[in-house]
């Protein structure tokens, strides 16, 4: 790898580490969580309006943003001295 | 959750159901596999632990045998460094292979509870990032300051040994311990395993304690920010940063959280060098000049009004800050400590380890245990270890590097603190922390208190308390009690050497002021807000409707409670005639100490559950360690007779005075001062019985319960029921070369599922 590329790679690394520690990736977790669901729903062999009845709508991303702080009012998380 | 009534017999099924189909690519590598890679030593990594043990033997030399005018401050990067990386690869491994035994064909919370929201599999570094912004805060920056009273040795020691055999131990167990029972807390593990007198005694302690350790913290703000007018424009414009934070993710741009808080980065910059003009000007300087007592209240007030916004709107966007600002600062401070690699001039042990020092009072043992507590070993990291990162592993066999090697991080984090400290001159370091009692407040009482020390060395002039408080935009340095201004001088000094000159020293000052006061206040309405949902959750038990956490007036009502019992504690603390922080620092050491004696009793219990009792002794260890300090601190604080140690005698001490008709007793200058004398160490008395008492009730359930598990041979789980993992993740910072294969295996499986996917479905 020469130089160059491999600084593009470390400041890709260091990209997705801050991204992450931020938390900015909470709702690519979030889709890619629904669209597993999705694929498992597809293999399924149970009955699909069973599975489609438990499974929550997925929120777009504003609402998703929303519902992360708003869950957070009734469960509060410490942070440490 | 989870908390299905069961009987120490019925453990959860496990075994066949953990068994992969052999077609399948594997979730686990098996234990021979872990065992052959680790017993497999090759010449390059013999040679790299041999250089690893040397050059922290050599480093322990320098700093406890070799005696020189000064040390280097790289012998302390270099002590601690090796000593962590020898503690995590043999010690944690040990305690992973006997005492825990993750076993990776299990799904994690985060994988059968999955939501994609609180419960969601985060990359293991991703994850280290999280669990460090947590669990690292104010704490780890202030107590070694103020114990470098004894010297550089003593707590140089005990954090680096604290946290190998305590401090990481505690995190790791608990947080292993809470992922194997679906991300339960400290509080429902100890009712879980002590049963109900431990298990409500543990409660009340968390609440009792998390009260006294917030009211101290916002001691250490108040402290700082009292009459420095440029510290508190720069702190106060924190406020409305994070709103405009807060407003920008809500309604423009949600999630972008990266871009807001560079945004708020620059913006806070921009306060730090407002604030330096504004206490330039004269109406700055009067205006934002605000004395200990209504910046006390401004604080109140503010906690609580933060407490019951919601989210969203101040503490959300400020905790994206405080975390940008931590992981930027510490790595910015670890760089600085080693180019410019200060020289420390302070003694070994100090004139001050038999006692009588101003910063800490009390003798060495075991006062310096308890005013070093985070960063050694720290009770409120287990409310976090069983609080969200549990829900977050990928892999059981990642909570190894992230729960004790998250503490060592921490503990480095402290050891960059001493260094700071130590690295300005012991006079400067004396008037800085002496109480203003002491000091009388002016420079000239500051160089005749400290000069009258007879410290070796010393030779403190009123010139050098002049310049230094002009280099860093201050009115004055004498009596900055607290730790934070004084970790802030140090930071400045090693900080200018790298970028500015002594011209930047205020603004590296205020730098310091600023992300400590950042962090602080972050953990203030966080505790205060976790706080209020514990004491509605008890309250509920007989007033059922505080249950319902929607209820407005009943969470005001519960938010006024716990914001009044630190609010009360902290105008104490501000308004002590005797200096406040000097006094009450050590009750936050022994509170949080004893916090973590509690989560170690749970844990013995636990472990004694599993039936691991020849290795019992790795949780009794420092279990016996923190027991033995903080219960023997506690009762010196109640019992010694020296007015100074304890806090009846002091207290008989004044009400004597009282009943002679003095007027002025010791340093209490008036009647009133000296009634105040008399309350205070009451309270405080009343509090260090309360804390010890119940963790005592603690300790003997705990003890009781692992007598039972020895005696019956009845052994029994808390956990959840084993699940089948169906994924595959590395443990450590780095795969190891079998892992990488196996990773390697599922990384090509999931992009083939990909493709296949692809060609399935045509563009639509």
């Amino acid at each position: 790898m020469s130089f160059l590329a491999s600084v593009r790679e470390g400041a890709k690394g260091f990209a997705w580490f801050m991204r992450g520690v931020m938390g900015e990736d909470a709702y690519d977790k979030y889709r890619a969580h629904h669209e597993s669901l999705d694929e498992a729903h597809e293999h399924s062999i149970h009955d699909p309006a069973a599975v489609a009845c438990d499974r929550p709508v997925m929120m777009t991303e504003r609402e998703f943003w929303r519902d992360q702080t708003d869950r957070q009012d009734v469960n509060p998380q410490g942070r440490c001295c | 959750m989870g908390t299905k009534p069961r009987t120490p017999h019925d453990s959860p099924k496990r075994g066949e159901e953990l068994d992969r189909d052999p077609l399948l690519l594997p979730v686990a590598l098996d234990q021979t596999t872990h065992d052959a890679e680790e017993a497999h030593w090759t010449p390059a990594k013999i040679v790299l632990w041999g250089a690893i043990s040397l050059l922290g033997g050599l480093s322990w030399v320098m700093l406890a045998v070799v005696r020189g005018e000064t040390v280097n401050a790289i012998w302390f990067v270099f002590a601690a460094v090796c000593t962590y990386l020898i503690g995590y690869r043999f010690y944690s491994n040990y305690i992973q292979k006997h005492l825990l035994r993750p076993d990776d064909r299990r799904a994690t919370p985060a994988e059968y509870k999955a939501d994609g929201k609180d419960f969601a599999a985060t990359d293991r570094r991703v994850l280290f990032g999280h669990h460090f912004a947590a669990i690292a805060g104010a704490g780890p920056l202030v107590g070694p300051v103020l114990a470098a009273q004894m010297g550089y040795l003593p707590g140089t020691i005990w954090i680096i040994v604290g946290v190998v055999f305590a401090g990481a131990v505690q995190d790791y167990l608990v947080l292993f311990f809470s992922m194997r029972r679906g991300g339960r807390s400290l509080g429902q593990m100890a009712r879980d395993e002590l049963g109900k007198v431990g298990g409500t005694a543990a409660l009340i302690a968390t609440l009792a304690i998390m009260v006294i350790i917030v009211a101290i913290l916002a001691l250490v703000v108040v402290n700082a920010l009292a009459d420095s007018p440029w510290g508190v424009f720069s702190v106060s414009m924190t406020i409305p940063i994070a709103l405009f934070m807060g407003v920008y993710l809500r309604f423009f741009r949600p999630g972008r959280v990266t871009e807001i808080s560079v945004i708020g980065f620059v913006l806070l910059l921009a306060a730090i060098i407002g604030g330096g003009m504004i206490a330039d000007t004269e109406w700055g300087s009067t205006f934002f000049a605000i004395d200990p007592l209504p910046l006390a209240i401004g604080i109140i007030v503010y906690g609580f009004v933060a407490a019951i916004l919601p989210v969203w709107l101040l503490l959300a966007p400020r905790d994206y800050l405080s975390t940008f600002m931590k992981i930027g600062t510490i790595g910015m401070l670890a760089l600085a400590i080693i180019v410019v690699r200060p020289e420390i001039s302070a003694p070994a042990t100090s004139e001050f380890v038999n006692g009588g020092g101003p910063v800490v009072s009390g003798t060495l043992f075991p006062f310096l245990f308890v005013t070093i507590a985070c960063g050694a070993l720290s009770g409120f990291h287990a409310l976090i270890a069983s609080g969200t990162t549990p829900k977050l592993i990928e892999k059981e066999r990642q909570t190894r590097f992230i729960g004790y090697g998250g503490m060592l991080m921490e503990s480095f984090v402290a050891i960059m603190a001493l260094v700071a400290a130590l690295s300005i001159d012991r006079g400067i370091y004396f008037a800085m922390n002496s109480s203003p009692a002491l000091t009388g407040g002016t420079v000239e009482g500051a160089v005749t208190f400290v000069n009258s020390l007879g410290l070796t060395g010393v030779n403190l002039t009123p010139e050098m308390l002049t310049e230094t408080a002009k280099n860093v935009g201050e009115e004055t340095i004498v009596s900055r009690t607290g730790g934070a201004p004084t970790l802030s001088v140090g930071l400045a000094n090693i900080m200018q050497q790298v970028a500015g000159g002594s011209g930047m020293m205020a603004f590296w000052y205020h730098f310091a002021i600023m992300f400590e006061a950042l962090f602080i206040l972050t953990a203030v309405d966080a505790g205060t807000r976790v706080a209020r949902f514990m004491l509605q959750d008890s309250l509920g038990n007989f007033f059922p409707k505080f249950k319902n956490t929607s209820w407005r007036l009943g969470a005001w009502v519960t938010t006024g409670i716990m914001v009044a019992a630190w609010g009360a504690v902290l105008v104490m603390g501000v308004t002590d005639p005797l200096g406040g922080i000097n006094t009450l620092f050590p009750l936050f050491g022994i509170a949080n100490q004893l916090l973590a004696a509690i989560a170690l009793a749970v844990c013995l219990a636990i472990v004694a559950k599993r039936g691991l009792f020849t290795y019992l002794w790795v949780v009794a260890l420092p279990l016996t360690f923190a027991a033995v300090v903080t219960i023997y601190a506690s009762f010196l604080k109640i019992f010694s007779s020296v007015p100074n140690v304890g806090y009846f005698a002091q207290n008989r001490a004044f009400s004597k005075a009282l009943d002679e008709g003095l007027t002025s007793f010791g340093t209490a200058k008036t009647v009133e001062a000296m009634e105040a004398v008399v309350r205070n160490t009451m309270v405080q008395g009343i509090l260090s019985i309360l804390f010890v008492v119940l963790a005592m009730i603690v300790m003997v359930t705990a003890a009781q319960a692992t007598w039972k598990s020895y005696q019956t041979h009845s052994f029994g789980t808390n956990e959840d029921d084993a699940v089948a993992s169906q994924m595959f993740a590395p443990s450590g910072f780095v795969a190891t070369p079998e892992e990488k294969k196996l990773a390697s295996r599922w990384d090509a499986q999931i992009a083939q599922a990909k493709l296949d996917k692809a060609r399935k479905t045509p563009r639509r």
